[in-house]
């Protein structure tokens, strides 16, 4: 196998266990709330050397300078028990911060996508980005006052989601409602990787 | 000896013997890279550490007058590692520095042999059926 076991006994940071789950979605749909909703949530601050993001928007002719830019994203930690924690991040929302998606969804167990039913089309990045790298994610509705209503299923075909991705309707303003979405997540993740282990297996 | 009780460097003199990570040639630099001297990569081991990577202190560390020449980052870093084991992403948030800076720190950190760094479980063996109940159960309870 590929992978090492970073749990076994006397290995670095011994049985510690650290899961991650990523909350991504439009522009001002709540992302930002959710975390708050559920961990103690913190600002974490990237540089990231402008060159390298700006290499997708503006091509400054390989000019190796030292400026950075600051990407800013939410950052939250849940205790589950000692050695065993939930962190969950809520993705940059600007299209040009892409490249960090990368480094963020690695190894990540799950992801949230947020959607506004005024603007399902904010989250269609978001859906596409996890359909294509297989990460089990949930799209989680933030139900704000005076949007329409849908039901789970109306946006489930709006979004043409493959079957099983499960979709909630939540406010994230909710304590409740927010920890409902990541069971979901995890649940979700659950099923999909024994899903795998049988494809290996069979 | 120019490392005042803080572990910061005081005055324009030369560097303090040993202390590896400041070097007055690098000139002018732009914070927040002026800590790690300039450098955007940790040294080189070359690792990258993961945001959730769990960092946790040495059993059989340096001795003290080792860890009197590192820099006040260095220190900071260290004791928020001595108070509990947390992720590379806690650490930038506690110690307010852009996630890019902690790494390369750590990276020092790890090179000098203060701390230990997790790789983090990767997602192909992850869901332990077990550890997801545990999970769940822990969400509901919260
Ligand atoms: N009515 C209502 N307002 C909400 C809800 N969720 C978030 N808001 C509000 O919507 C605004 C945007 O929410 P944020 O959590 O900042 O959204 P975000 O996705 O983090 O936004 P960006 O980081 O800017 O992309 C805030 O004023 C929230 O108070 C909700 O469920 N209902
Ligand atoms: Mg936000």
């Amino acid at each position: 196998m590929a992978y090492e076991r970073s749990d076994s006994p006397g290995a670095d940071g011994g049985d510690a266990l650290a899961l991650k789950i990523l909350v991504a979605g439009g522009f001002g749909v709540g992302k930002t709330t959710l975390v708050g909703a559920v961990s103690e949530i913190r600002p974490l601050r990237t540089e990231e050397r402008l060159s390298r993001a700006g290499e997708l928007v503006d091509d400054t002719g390989g000019v190796d300078r030292k400026t950075t830019t600051t990407v800013a994203m939410d950052f939250g930690r849940i205790t589950i028990r000692a050695g065993l924690s939930l962190y969950l991040f809520g993705t940059p929302g600007q299209d040009r911060f892409w490249f960090l998606w990368d480094e963020l969804s690695q190894g990540a167990l799950g992801a949230v996508v947020l959607a506004d039913t005024r603007r399902l089309e904010d989250c269609f990045p978001a859906v596409d980005y996890f359909e294509h790298r297989k990460i089990p994610f949930v799209v989680a509705v933030n139900c704000f006052e005076g949007a329409r209503s849908y039901g789970a299923r109306d946006v489930s075909r709006a979004l043409d989601l493959d079957r099983g991705t499960p979709v909630v309707l939540c406010d994230a303003r909710d304590r409740d409602s927010g920890k409902e979405v990541l069971i979901r997540v995890v649940e979700h993740a659950g099923r999909m990787h024994t899903a795998r282990l049988l494809d290996t297996v069979g | 000896m120019t490392v005042d009780s803080t572990g910061g460097t005081t005055g324009g003199g030369p560097p303090a013997p040993g202390s590896q990570w400041y070097d007055a040639d690098a000139g002018p630099l732009v914070r927040p890279y002026a800590m790690t001297g300039g450098r955007t990569r940790p040294g080189p081991s070359n690792v990258r550490f993961d945001l959730i990577a769990l960092v946790v202190v040495d059993d059989d560390p340096p001795g003290p007058d080792e860890e009197a020449v590192l820099g006040p980052e260095h220190r900071a870093l260290l004791s928020l590692c001595r108070a509990e084991t947390q992720s590379v992403a806690e650490l930038a948030a506690d110690a307010d520095l852009p996630v890019g800076v902690v790494r390369v720190l750590l990276g020092d950190l790890l090179e000098s042999g203060f701390v230990r760094v997790s790789r983090p479980v990767p997602p192909a063996q992850l869901p332990d059926e077990r550890i997801l109940r545990e999970v769940i159960d822990g969400l509901r309870a919260l």
